[in-house]
């Protein structure tokens, strides 16, 4: 039973932080239809900005105090909503009425272009690098329980930021036309929408989202290089298919689900080399029941 | 199937033993350069039968590789010292074969899902099929596990590589120019218009993996004979990537355009060689600039859509 509390706790920060990250494909997927690739990538230069302002900001702030985290975090977020909506204007955009497997391609390429210069020795370089302290770190300990102090901030920061993201989409202006753009662009354009500024803000709020992923997992990792994105990257991307792409809430319950599993799994002796084989053969079974993820709707073709 | 093709498939496997033949008078590395280049000509006319031909979108071809890698290297590995020098091609061909069969029994049941997902998800589920195989393959001491398996013949040579791709393309573009193949044209245009008009969606979408994985098996095979070792990590997501890159820079369904597409992407890293460093970093802003400027394809002249 402990152990089951224990994975149960350490699952759901890790979901937590998937579920971050996955936040930001379904947004883009809700505007554009389309699965950005390089979002991986933006969450790796999340943590970077954040690895290297941590050392100024500490010094304003004293180390790995409240105010330095939550610095570090709203100017990496910051930082990465620009770097996302300067991809999408010299990438995506040139590429919008074009099918889809083209800018899908496109998206490949940048998010090569990102990792491979970030390689390069006189950008970030190949090596691990260990992350800064940002946050004061406490062990709780309830009878055989433990958990990080920074797990329960990573929860309760995802909660808040889910709860922000859904009052964006669902009860502001900009919301009101960001789902007008996806569901008929051309209509929402002749509404007076201004689609291109949409498209930019969704980008930039989709970015800094993975930025703040990407801080949080840099601090569970046991350090950052500029390849790190890419498994967090490809699990947030299937949470984000499992909750069913495009939606909100479902793009959250994936992230758990996969952070459940992945826990859960790799775990138990004599799994934990299957654990994404797991996770993919848990995928696949259900989309093979609900083929447009646990929370989307179907749709009917019409011929 | 018409005359035409038949000679270029004769005269292909005629030009690849004979330049075989001389191979003892190429540099090494050039003759490695154009083996890979073979070897990535089968993988993208193949994927090109699945995502270019039928308009599926499949990101596991890495996945069918490696079935046939694997198998057929731990074929040679263990029937390879029983057999005698001079049968030793006879046995090439009958692992190289039986890799091909056990990638298309991965492609079947790669297929099946294919039946009800579409688009991304099916891109997912295919992705999920490519890594599952991979874990596997990573976790089996059978097939040596993480370090994969060493010390394989390198048998592979010029004249099977491009006689099997000759083989490839002549298979994939005439099945596709048959009767029986305009359904797979049929399938990619419109699904639901196909199946009205009596033909099958389901059966053309599993022929077209089972084929496609076959010949990725066939290429995984020579892949594994060619470099003589082969581990895990040569067969995940990026190489499926890879694959699709010179399927689209190719023009989709283009065969022709893809065989080039597949040859210059081979090449490419290869003579950004001297500039070691930024060499992928021109790689990548290559592809971003080629779909920026020409997303129908690399080598499509006219925008007419390709039959």
């Amino acid at each position: 039973m402990d152990w089951f509390l224990q994975q149960l706790i350490n699952g759901l920060a890790l979901g937590a932080i998937y579920a971050l990250i996955a936040l930001g494909y379904t947004m883009v997927y809700g505007v554009l239809r389309f699965i950005n690739f390089a979002h991986a990538d933006v969450l790796m230069l999340g943590a970077f900005a954040a690895y290297y302002l941590a050392p100024a900001v500490a010094k304003v702030f004293g180390p790995a105090t409240v105010p330095t985290a939550l610095t570090v975090m709203v100017l990496s977020a910051a930082i990465c909503a620009v770097i996302g909506m300067l991809i999408e204007f010299l990438a995506y955009r040139p590429l919008r009425h074009r099918p889809r497997l083209t800018v899908l391609i496109t998206a490949i390429g940048v998010s090569l272009f990102i990792e491979y210069t970030g390689q390069h020795e006189k950008v970030f370089g190949a090596a691990t690098k260990a992350f800064p302290t940002l946050l004061p770190q406490k062990e709780i300990i309830v009878g055989a329980l433990r958990c990080s102090s920074n797990d329960l901030v990573v929860v309760g920061f995802t909660a808040v930021l889910l709860f922000a993201m859904w009052y964006i989409v669902q009860r502001t202006k900009v919301g009101m036309a960001m789902r007008a753009v996806s569901f008929n662009e051309q209509a929402a354009s002749l509404m007076g929408v201004n689609v291109n500024g949409i498209i930019s803000f969704t980008f930039a709020i989709g970015s800094a989202l993975a930025a703040i992923g990407g801080i949080f997992f840099a601090m569970r990792a046991p350090g950052i290089e500029p390849l790190m994105g890419v498994q967090p990257g490809l699990r947030a991307f299937i949470a984000a298919v499992l909750g069913g792409i495009g939606n909100l809430p479902g793009a959250a319950l994936g992230g758990v689900v996969l952070g459940l599993i992945e826990t859960f799994f790799g775990g138990m002796p004599g799994l934990s080399d299957y654990r994404d084989a797991i996770a993919f053969a848990l995928l696949i079974l259900i989309l093979l029941f609900r083929p447009a993820g646990l929370l989307g709707k179907m749709q009917m073709e019409k011929v | 199937m018409r005359g035409k093709e038949k000679i270029f498939l004769l005269l292909a496997i005629v030009a690849a033993i004979g330049v075989s033949l001389a191979s003892a008078a190429f540099n090494r590395y050039y003759l490695g350069i154009a083996i890979d280049c073979g070897i990535n000509v089968i993988l993208a006319v193949s994927l090109n039968l699945i995502n270019g031909h039928t308009g599926q979108f499949s990101l596991g071809h890495a996945g069918f590789m490696a079935v046939g890698g694997y198998f057929a290297a731990k074929l040679t590995l263990v029937f390879g010292p029983m057999v005698p020098a001079a049968a030793q091609p006879f046995l090439f061909a009958g692992t190289l074969l039986a890799g091909g069969i056990g990638a298309a029994l991965a492609g079947l049941a790669v297929g099946v899902p294919s039946l009800r997902l579409k688009g991304d998800y099916l891109a997912i589920v295919t992705l999920g099929f490519g890594e599952i195989i991979r874990v596997i393959f990573q976790t089996s001491d059978t097939f040596g596990a993480a370090t994969g398996l060493t010390g394989i013949p390198t048998l592979a040579s010029f004249a099977w590589t491009w006689g099997l791709a000759a083989v490839t393309v002549y298979v994939v573009a005439s099945l596709v120019n048959s009767t029986y193949g305009r359904g797979f044209i049929a399938v990619h245009d419109d699904e639901i218009a196909a199946g009205a008009m009596g033909i099958n969606p389901v059966r053309y979408k599993v022929t077209a993996f089972v084929i496609g994985a076959f010949f990725a098996g066939i290429a995984g095979g020579l892949y594994a004979h060619h470099k003589a070792v082969i581990s895990p990590g040569g067969f995940d997501f990026l190489k499926s990537i890879e694959i699709v890159v010179m399927v689209i820079l190719g023009g989709m369904g283009r065969t022709v355009g893809v065989i080039l597409a597949a040859i210059l992407l081979t090449i490419l890293p290869e003579l950004l060689r001297g500039v070691s460093e930024y060499r992928m970093i021109i790689y990548s802003l290559l592809i971003i600039l080629i779909m920026l400027t020409r997303p129908q394809g690399l080598f499509t002249l006219s925008k007419k859509k390709a039959a």
